[in-house]
């Protein structure tokens, strides 16, 4: 491949991980759970961009609509079934933000300056998956048992949502 | 520069997202932050399934996995904005500090 190309490529890569890192903080430190969860669905987004980018577009596709879709309206939903803060519950959480979020940076940066050393080395690659393999084939095929599970799954999430806006007698 | 030199930022920015969730876990006492950092360290195995699939060439088995991730992720956080919706009924505060009826 064209290295000029390829570098191209490596620097949008680094400009998505970028706003991605920066909505996953944002998520975690904004005070308004309604803005956090704005926030998470933006991150939903950009990794939705990545996995596009990266030759997965079911997955996308499944984390735009679920991801960025579904659990931003049910967290959303909960959100609003909660008393908003009150003005002292706000200036304690601006306190304890200052107090326990001071570390992360600091966090963040030994943990990626300690990668950037271990992660030097380039691994090996093994062989690709034959030709013809889709995805599914692979669903329905040699994971079909695992599609069962998955229904079950969904029918506890429904009763979830079923008991999240049941309505109290 | 080749295909595997390209991707080994993605491991270094999945290991910083599973940091910044777990660092959001261990010092938050909001329930509902709980779930919301549990979402961020979601995000990044997805990510590491997606270059992982991409890295070994199995890019269709990890779309596979990816999407039964993300279902059962979703499932997992409606239940837990279930239950944390029902012990805000119950106690009426949603810091886990104040979840100790069964302490010993």
């Amino acid at each position: 491949m064209d290295p000029t190309f390829l570098k191209q490529q490596l620097l949008m890569n680094i400009i998505l991980m970028g706003a991605m890192l920066l909505g996953a903080l944002a998520t975690v430190m904004l005070r308004q759970l309604v803005k956090a969860a704005i926030a998470l669905a933006f991150t939903s987004v950009v990794l939705c961009v990545v996995m596009f980018k990266l030759n997965a577009p079911w997955a996308a596709v499944f984390e735009l609509s679920v991801c960025a879709g579904l659990i931003t309206v049910v967290f959303i939903s909960a959100v609003s079934l909660v008393k908003p803060a009150t003005e002292e519950e706000r200036a304690a959480h601006i306190r304890f933000k200052t107090r326990r979020y001071f570390l992360l940076p600091l966090v963040l940066l030994l943990v990626g300056v300690g990668l950037s050393y271990v992660t030097g080395q380039p691994l090996p690659l093994p062989a690709a998956e034959p030709a013809g393999t889709e995805l599914r084939s692979l669903l329905w095929g040699p994971r079909a048992l695992d599609l069962l599970g998955q229904v079950l799954v969904l029918l506890a999430g429904v009763w979830g949502v079923v008991m999240l806006f049941k309505e109290e007698k | 520069m080749n295909l595997v030199s390209l991707v080994m930022p993605f491991g270094v920015f999945v290991a910083l997202l599973a940091a910044v969730g777990l660092y959001c876990l261990i010092v938050t006492r909001d329930m509902l932050r709980v779930i919301l950092a549990l979402e961020v360290i979601t995000k990044a195995v997805t990510l590491l399934l997606i270059v992982g699939g991409l890295v070994s060439g199995h890019m269709a088995l990890a779309q596979a996995f990816v999407i039964t991730l993300i279902v059962i992720e979703v499932v997992v956080i409606v239940a837990a904005a279930g239950i944390v919706i029902a012990v805000y009924k119950h106690t009426g505060t949603l810091d886990i500090r104040r979840l100790r009826n069964l302490k010993g």
